[in-house]
């Protein structure tokens, strides 16, 4: 490859990029919203419409930023970071593009560690505010967290295993190529773990319940009660970023079909594929969640227990049964 | 209906004890203990109630303004325990031997020495500095800490303040601290007309307008000597059903959003629309304001047996759903039981006792008009979040089985015998007294007013079943997970204005 064509590369990948961390930016409110949205509708209701969460980030930026007597600048800090770590992995995990400049940084271990920064971030701020709330929903975030990470680096490793690398730009085109390892005993199983690991740290149900005014069952929101104004337009803004991150992933690794390589060209195709493919999964995760109920605290780490065994399932299947 | 037969004796205070232990010995309930500040001394009423004969027993104590002091009966009864707080509180009247006398209505910022009910009790003075901390029980221990809730809360519900001491998730030991809404409501009754202080009766507990308003009627209908025709108290049964059956229909929907599951509360608030306007016809108000009147009772139109069989049969299948949904029924099952024993010992009274295998209902055991054979009352043995639940469905198909048997042959309209044809009964020397008890949808309300000569209330004393089920419920969760806190208040679901008047 010579020098010019290289650069051209670089600055597809760039503009690749950065197009992707806008449109994770800007759509991961409108995700929310539309999984909202699908749950009024199942649910008889009219709906605030799917750009409820950016009406309410817009009203919280305006207000006066307030923070609790006694909280330091963990608790200042932690919107930041979470907010921060976010969109680095939506800069260099395969959205739309497999090209991105900071490809190297697309490390699996990388990522979950980058996921796992923002929550002990939160945790962190939460323990800060030395509320019983914030350390009860510290604690509880750590609980999960604790089983949820082991799962998303195994589920993902398992999925490295046939590509020989753990680059998840790497992965995502080696799929690409050899479409049927989607359908391997590995893959599938790895699909269904992660899944499962992605619903429990984005705090959807039935680990948690991202709509409950009731503080004493929360997780997510017991550990931010203390947030206001635009320390919590931040954090909310932050969580839905995650979670298109996470549903983005679940999505590419096992329908990477639409992303754009190195050709600019199909950026907008990617982009656009990208979209569809978040907002289906967002979709049939609202609606599968109207039919579920919460599970009792205690039921969550065998839920979660089981999508690991399932995770190592996946990895002991990617050695054994591979295909001839 | 023959009116129930009601003694009143007068006791000294030595003999308190002796005689209140024979009658609760003989299965009587403490329903009520009303203080009552007369202009020369202080005298306390103990109204027992007995559940298979209907029969009421009143133990009138008069008590020395000097030196106000009665023998405790705590040690026989506990709910007697909490009325001689809230009357060490609201009247000074100090019980003596009681094994833990410490302020009940009254917060610490209340001034020592001032006694609201009291008839020179004077407008309130300033609020002061706490007298003294509140002393929370410390649960001490490795890992234990405590978790402090409200009194406000993030969701739109009234205020407590509940002090959890928690090893990890498990809960040691809740303390409920309520009595953050204290409006001196018994103290609006005094001077009233009785007529005038209908609206207010109404507006005891938000969500038992019925329940309050006719306990109240019934009990200054006795005292006036006021006969009610069979049918008005027909037409009350049909609004007290009505109470009912929208407060059943809305909790259960609320236990399943509880739980997560808001597709069901969705569909059960759209069944307890269908109720709330059903309401607005039959009493021109969709809490059923102005349904029960002094007298008799008001229906505009006769609710529709079919409409409300359609409805029964709607919620028996969202019921179905509910149950046969596996993780809603893991969340029920088994969650915060409460003993047969320890609702016995509380007094719980309502579907909270029927769950744990009470078998108790004003309805049948102090009926104000006869409801059977469509009564039907069931009880339950398990005492958890799901028996209360699975009452409470089956509540709603039995009061639909009341109404639709009580409409058969009444007809709209307005039927009063307010004011009395006859004349009120001559004095007897002592104030014209009369008690009123209902089965409301929490459980049995009974209210007691005495009148004056000229007809104005010098008292009336209201108690809600809530009063009786609050310490049921620290009880039932000792052992259970904080996240399960909301689950299970839900499902007893206790008033916090009715119990703090």
């Amino acid at each position: 490859m010579s020098a010019a064509v290289s650069a051209a590369v670089s600055a597809a990948g760039a503009v690749g990029a950065a197009a992707q961390v806008v449109l994770v930016a800007a759509g991961a409110p409108v995700l929310v919203g539309l999984m909202r949205q699908v749950r009024a509708r199942l649910e008889g209701r009219a709906g605030a419409g799917f750009l409820q969460p950016w009406r309410d980030l817009r009203k919280l930026v305006r207000k006066e930023a307030i923070t609790p007597d006694g909280t330091g600048p963990i608790f200042r800090t932690a919107p930041l970071v979470l907010a921060g770590t976010a969109l680095v992995i939506a800069a260099v995990i395969p959205v739309a593009t497999t090209a991105s400049p900071l490809d190297g940084a697309a490390d699996l271990f990388a990522v979950a560690a980058l996921l796992a920064l923002g929550t002990v971030a939160l945790a962190l701020a939460g323990l800060d505010t030395g509320t019983a709330f914030g350390g009860m929903g510290a604690s509880r975030e750590m609980t999960v967290m604790a089983l949820v990470e082991p799962t998303i680096l195994v589920s993902i490793f398992a999925l490295s295993v046939p590509v020989g690398s753990t680059n998840l730009g790497a992965i995502v085109t080696s799929t690409l190529h050899e479409p049927q390892r989607v359908a391997s005993p590995a893959s599938v199983l790895a699909a269904v773990a992660l899944a499962v690991v992605a619903i429990a740290e984005t705090g959807r149900i039935p680990v948690d319940n991202p709509s409950t005014h009731l503080e004493l069952t929360m997780i997510h929101e017991a550990m931010v009660l203390e947030y206001a104004g635009p320390d919590l337009a931040l954090v909310e803004w932050a969580s839905a970023m995650r979670l298109t991150i996470l549903l983005g992933l679940v999505a590419n690794l096992f329908a990477p079909w639409g992303i754009a390589g190195a050709s600019p060209a199909m950026l907008p195709v990617a982009l656009i594929a990208f979209a569809a493919k978040v907002a289906v999964l967002g979709g049939a995760l609202a609606a599968g969640e109207v039919f579920m109920a919460k599970l009792r605290m205690f039921r969550v780490p065998e839920l979660l227990a089981g999508s690991f065994v399932l995770a190592l399932l996946a990895v002991a299947a990617s050695y054994f049964l591979v295909a001839p | 209906m023959t009116p129930p037969e009601r003694t009143s004796v007068e006791v000294n205070a030595g003999a308190l004890p002796r005689r209140a232990a024979a009658l609760l010995d003989g299965g009587a309930r403490l329903a009520l203990v009303a203080a009552h500040h007369d202009p020369d001394a202080l005298r306390v009423v103990y109204l027992f109630t007995h559940p298979r004969t209907d029969r009421r027993t009143e133990l009138h104590v008069v008590v020395d303004p000097a030196d106000p002091v009665l023998p405790s009966l705590a040690g026989i009864s506990f709910p007697a325990g909490r009325f001689e707080r809230e009357m060490h509180d609201l009247y000074g009247i100090v019980p003596e031997g009681h094994p833990l006398p410490r302020r009940l209505v009254r917060h610490h910022h209340w001034p020592r020495g001032w006694y609201p009910m009291r008839d020179d009790a004077g407008p309130p003075p300033e609020f002061g500095d706490p007298a003294g901390p509140y002393p929370f029980v410390q649960v001490e221990g490795p890992g234990v800490y405590e978790i402090p809730v409200g009194p406000v809360h993030a969701g739109m519900i009234e205020p407590g303040h509940f002090r959890f001491s928690v090893v990890g998730e498990s809960i040691l030991k809740l303390k409920a601290r309520l009595w953050f809404v204290h409006r001196g409501v018994e103290k609006l009754f005094q001077g009233r007309l009785p007529a005038d202080a209908v609206p207010l009766a109404e507006r005891v507990s938000g969500d038992t307008t019925v329940g309050h308003t006719l306990a109240f009627c019934l009990a200054v209908e006795e005292a006036a000597g006021a006969e009610v025709a069979p049918g008005a108290q027909r037409a009350r049964a049909i609004l007290l059903e009505l109470e009912r059956l929208y407060n059943h229909v809305t909790d259960l929907g609320a236990l399943c959003n509880d739980v997560g599951h808001s597709i069901l509360n969705a569909q059960f608030g759209r069944v307890r629309e269908q109720l709330l306007r059903l309401n607005a016809q039959v009493t021109g108000h969709r809490l059923l304001r102005g349904g029960v009147h002094l007298g008799g009772a008001v229906l505009r139109t006769i609710p529709d047996p079919d409409v409300l069989r359609s409805i029964e049969a709607d919620v028996a299948e969202i019921v179905a759903l509910a149950l046969g949904h596996t993780v809603v029924a893991d969340r029920f099952t088994g969650t915060a039981p409460l003993t047969a024993r320890a609702a016995r010992d509380l007094g719980a009274l309502g579907y909270v006792a029927r769950a744990s295998g009470l078998d108790a209902d004003a309805r049948r055991d102090h009926p104000f008009t006869d409801l059977r054979p469509a009564l039907t009352v069931p009880t339950a043995e398990t005492g958890d979040v799901l028996a209360r639940f699975q009452i409470r469905a089956r509540e709603i198909g039995a009061s639909i089985a009341i109404v639709n048997d009580l409409t058969y042959g009444t007809n709209p309209g307005s039927a009063t015998y307010w004011p009395p044809l006859d004349p009120p009964p001559a004095p007897s020397g002592r104030p014209a007294s009369g008690v009123g008890v209902v089965e409301g949808w929490r459980g049995t309300i009974v209210h007691r007013v005495e009148l004056a000569p000229d007809g104005a209330l010098t008292r009336a004393k209201i108690v809600d079943p809530s009063f009786f089920n609050w310490p049921a419920l620290p009880l039932a969760l000792s052992g259970a997970i904080v996240p399960d806190f909301p689950l299970v208040n839900k499902s007893f679901n206790l008033s916090y204005a009715g119990n703090d008047l």
